[in-house]
């Protein structure tokens, strides 16, 4: 492949960088990226993603956008209220980089679909709003040997990761064991969160998934980020992978994917 | 040992808007105690019926999770950290 002149322009500073370079920037532009959610983490996540030139990005997400999404769904316009989220990232994602090829996914995600839409891609992103999803996300990424950064915002306050626990590096059972029982929690939509959180989380899951594609730098792999808005502190605690994990440990439970994808956000 | 305590935001109504609390303790049981003992309520959210750490909430003595240690029973020291990190599923809605 041969970049365009208008391709060497608008990635030189990419390109520029050693540890990017020429190759580097045929990586992103070959590489494939789904993004599950296209709300506050997916935003920012698909739009970084776009701009750096990531070749296929699919995005998945089963709602219309809706006026209270605007505080920090930055996809998203007044103009596209109303219309399928993953219409109104296109158009939007289209519109910075005509090179990327949009794949707008309305399909609701299950434990049934979920291998056939992960297949095509090198990276998953998790930027959902419930458990169930998540373990579903995480336990499909883990059948099919994909890196998934997983991103999480509540209130003032997120979390990320980057799990393959497929290595000797944990997945998301490892790290959480269980979900919290529906009710238990106060959900998102009660609980509330600062809209920019949502920016700071998904770009630095953006610049995981860039790392990853291009084999540089120091994944999250083994560490979960802990990000406190209101403190302004960032924290990273050890996460080891779990001997006795259902899903990657020594002895697995876990052989196919199950489970619900309507979960209450909780916290 | 008096050790610092880290509570994540959705907890924080609890303690009074506090992000970080003191409490003295030789191990984790002791400092939960203390700390359930001065705020009520926080008690129930981090422990289940029988008085087990939950299991979508992680414990870290400064960087480690008590799950790979010896659990509630993981000796302390002075000036040890301890943060409540819960699970938090928010991103898309």
């Amino acid at each position: 492949m041969e970049f365009r002149e208008d391709q060497v322009e608008r990635y030189s500073r990419h390109i520029i960088l050693k540890e990017v370079g020429g190759a580097g920037q045929k990586k992103l532009l070959n590489a494939r990226v789904l993004v599950i959610g296209a709300g506050g983490l997916g935003s920012p996540v698909a739009m970084y993603l776009a701009a750096a030139g990531i070749g296929t990005i699919g995005i998945v997400d089963m709602d219309d956008v809706d006026l209270s999404n605007l505080q920090r769904q930055i996809l998203h316009t007044t103009k596209t209220v109303g219309k399928p989220k993953v219409l109104s990232a296109y158009e939007t994602l289209t519109a910075m980089n005509p090179d990327v090829r949009v794949v707008p996914i309305t399909e609701k995600l299950t434990a049934d679909n979920v291998l056939d839409l992960f297949r095509d891609y090198d990276v998953i992103v998790d930027g959902s709003d419930n458990f169930g999803t998540r373990y579903v996300v995480n336990d499909a990424a883990f059948f099919l040997r994909k890196p998934l950064v997983s991103g999480s915002i509540l209130r003032f306050e997120g979390q990320v990761i980057v799990l393959e626990g497929y290595r000797e590096t944990p997945c998301y059972r490892c790290l959480y064991p269980e979900a919290p029982p529906p009710g238990l929690v106060p959900s998102c939509s009660e609980a509330g969160v600062l809209g920019v959180l949502a920016g700071t989380i998904g770009t630095l899951q953006a610049s995981e998934v860039v790392k990853l594609i291009l084999g540089i730098g120091d994944p999250l792999r083994d560490r979960l980020l802990i990000y406190d808005a209101l403190a302004m502190t960032f924290r990273k605690v050890r996460v080891p992978k779990d001997p006795n994990c259902p899903l990657c440990g020594e002895n697995p439970l876990i052989h196919s994917v199950s489970g619900s994808t309507d979960w209450a956000c909780s916290i | 040992m008096s050790v610092l305590i880290r509570i994540p935001t959705p907890l924080r109504p609890l303690t009074n808007g506090q992000n970080e609390v003191q409490e003295t303790g030789g191990n984790v049981r002791e400092i939960l105690d203390k700390l359930t003992a001065h705020y009520p309520g926080i008690g129930e959210r981090i422990l289940d019926e029988k008085g087990d750490v939950r299991r979508f909430i992680n414990i870290y003595v400064n960087e480690e999770d008590i799950r790979f240690r010896e659990g509630v029973q993981t000796a302390l020291k002075e000036g040890d950290e301890l943060s409540i990190i819960p699970a938090i599923a928010g991103g898309s809605r």
